[in-house]
């Protein structure tokens, strides 16, 4: 049984077709890294599994994602309760301008959770479970900004997981972090893929082979290749894909 | 060769742009320096026309008045020379003009030659006098006593609640319902301002659509160009009489019309300034707030809002600057009376409508003219602390950020 299912997806930016009848399934309490040249569409794929395309002014998405087995682009979704299930990680870290304890507690606190106790504990839960209780425990009222680029990025996991999603995406979530934070955030993907099914875009073909079980490989916004990771980076059906790991072109 | 002459174009260019810095710094300078000069040349006067005396009886106890106090004596509000520290007469009051109650036509001849010394018998037979007449009047024996007048001072021209500056004999500097009604206008108008400006930046930047913006935009900008004129006319004729129906006022011209006008005034730059600030949100942080579940308002209100706080603010107070100095649209709507306002349905008259209807009828140099600079250095330094304020609010955002 699938946790995500997309079906015959097409996706337009005005005239232009970004995504072209992409079908891809992915199992729960697995990782699946998207790769590919850049715009290629993985990052486009990725923000409608959130639906976070919705915001960008002429866009059009034809066929269906299922999540849970419900289509999450029917008229009578919740945008909202899909966010809170489908978390989110960007490429830069995006901490607010607010205290480190409040960076997590917002996104309960917009979910309407009133509780100071359970906020409290969903709070220090969400930072122990990013490994970041020992480096902040001392700071939480100090503003996010003071904290390092690989510590905001796993604020930002932690602000994620705090509302307790079951999907959680990340976009190159360590693009913009040195070589030991990024090592930190594949360590982490690693331990969260017991409770999370997590779905990460990235650049890097070493970290997609060190932390996915699944990869699939967009060109030109078609899907060319799903597989098992093992197989995609040893031996993988489609000449083009061969290329691209093997750094022949993108 | 053709090197020298490039140098010699740079620096040409140089010094022009050079000229045009320092020509603009030092018109300003020079235009805060003249506004201060003439406005100062009030404290150094004394509130009574020139060459204008105030003359009594030579027993009289009493050697100088406060301005307020002579403004008494001739309203009849004091009648006795006992409430201002002297004996217990009855004060009889002499304008030039009262002289016939006294004297016949023949008495003073015909050319009034003998106008000098028939004041001067009075005065030394009325001992409850207080006479005010020019002083080509004066006798050569002149026997009255000429009363000390205190020049203007600095704490009651802010603090004096009437303003009569032609009135005679002395002229009543009180800017104090001035200032009042400039502040009670530009407050009554940022408060209606405020909401519908922030709610105006609020949709055009979060929620309109693309087109709709570019549509909306420009109009609100088109509403910063025109002449206030046309915003004074159209108070006078829509919104005056819709006060003066709406609440049954006897007159439309009141403090509300004024706010109400300058509200829609200061719209443009509340509205473009804090839409600007929203925009600059990054679309990072709003994607954040978004991605965790956060409704549209939700991040409005708790990511864009509190991170263009600064932004807002400052188009608050530019908007309140913009109030505070208008001149002509509330010249035309707010009634126009010195009084201090205790309601906005009230006529009320602000510091620049003042400057702008009086000082044509002030001479030149007078003490009415250095009144009414005096009043534009008020003006001056509360726009001048509220353009200081809106610095220190950029300034710490700046400083926020980095």
């Amino acid at each position: 049984m699938h946790k995500i299912e997309s079906k015959n997806v097409n996706f337009f930016y005005g005239e232009t077709q970004a995504l072209h009848d992409i079908s891809l399934s992915m199992k729960e309490n697995t990782v699946t890294a998207l790769i590919g040249p850049s715009g290629c569409g993985k990052s486009t794929y990725l923000r409608l599994l959130n639906r976070m395309n919705d915001l960008i002014d002429n866009t059009r998405m034809e066929g269906s994602i299922l999540i849970d087995q419900k289509d999450i682009y029917q008229k009578n979704t919740n945008v909202d309760d899909l966010r809170k299930n489908v978390g989110m990680v960007f490429q830069k870290p995006n901490p607010f301008p607010k205290t480190i304890y409040e960076n997590v507690a917002y996104g309960l606190r917009v979910n309407g959770v009133e509780d100071k106790n359970i906020i409290e504990e969903r709070v220090i839960t969400s930072i122990e479970q990013v490994a970041l209780w020992d480096e902040v425990k001392d700071k939480l009222k100090k503003s996010a900004f003071e904290l390092s680029g690989g510590q905001q990025q796993r604020l930002c996991i932690a602000r994620a997981l705090a509302i307790q999603p079951s999907v959680l995406l990340m976009d190159e979530p360590t693009s913009a972090l040195d070589p030991i934070s990024t090592s930190k955030v594949e360590e982490l993907v690693h331990e969260l893929k017991k409770k999370y099914t997590i779905v990460i875009v990235t650049h890097n073909m070493q970290q997609a082979a060190r932390v996915s079980d699944n990869t699939a490989f967009f060109y030109m916004g078609k899907l060319i290749e799903c597989d098992k990771t093992k197989t995609i980076f040893t031996k993988p059906a489609i000449q083009q894909t061969e290329d691209y790991i093997t750094g022949r072109f993108g | 060769m053709k090197t020298n002459f490039k140098q010699l174009k740079e620096k040409l260019i140089e010094s022009v742009l050079m000229l045009s810095g320092a020509a603009t710094s030092i018109t300003v300078v020079l235009i805060v320096f003249f506004l201060f000069i003439e406005g100062a040349g009030v404290f150094n006067r004394k509130p009574i026309d020139d060459g204008y005396l105030l003359v009594v009886n030579a027993t009289n106890k009493v050697k100088t008045l406060q301005p307020s106090q002579v403004k008494d004596v001739f309203d009849k509000k004091i009648t006795n020379w006992n409430q201002l520290g002297g004996e217990n007469r009855p004060i009889v009051l002499f304008r030039t003009s009262d002289i016939t109650e006294y004297y016949t036509e023949e008495e003073l001849g015909a050319n009034f030659e003998h106008f000098p010394e028939k004041i001067n018998e009075l005065i030394q037979k009325q001992p409850g006098i207080i006479a005010f007449f020019s002083d080509k009047y004066k006798s050569d024996k002149f026997s009255g006593k000429e009363l000390d007048i205190d020049k203007v001072k600095v704490w009651e021209f802010l603090s004096g609640e009437e303003w009569f500056p032609t009135a005679q004999p002395i002229a009543q500097m009180g800017v104090k319902p001035l200032i009042y009604g400039t502040l009670w206008v530009s407050f009554g108008a940022i408060l209606l301002a405020l909401p519908i400006g922030l709610a105006a930046a609020i949709y055009l930047s979060e929620i309109a659509q693309k087109r709709t913006r570019s549509l909306l935009k420009p109009l609100i900008e088109l509403l910063a160009g025109i002449p206030s004129v046309v915003y004074g006319f159209f108070g006078l004729v829509v919104i005056v009489p819709l006060i003066q129906e709406m609440f049954h006022l006897p007159v439309g011209e009141t403090g509300l019309a004024g706010s109400v006008v300058l509200a829609i005034m200061a719209l443009p730059t509340i509205i473009t300034i804090s839409e600007d600030a929203m925009r600059n949100t990054p679309r990072a942080m709003k994607e954040a707030s978004l991605a965790l579940g956060a409704s549209k308002w939700q991040t409005i209100y708790k990511v864009v809002m509190p991170y263009s706080a600064s932004g807002i603010t400052a188009g608050a107070i530019l908007g309140i600057g913009r109030a505070i100095g208008e001149t002509m649209a509330v010249l035309m709507v707010t009634g126009n009376a010195a009084v201090i306002p205790n309601t906005l349905l009230a006529p009320v008259r602000t510091i620049p409508a003042t400057i702008a209807a009086e000082l044509g009828e002030a001479p030149n140099g007078g003490l009415h003219y250095e009144a009414l600079f005096a009043l534009g250095c008020i003006l001056f330094l509360i726009t001048f602390g509220i353009n200081m304020l809106v610095e220190l609010v950029t300034n710490r955002k700046a400083h926020k950020k980095q």
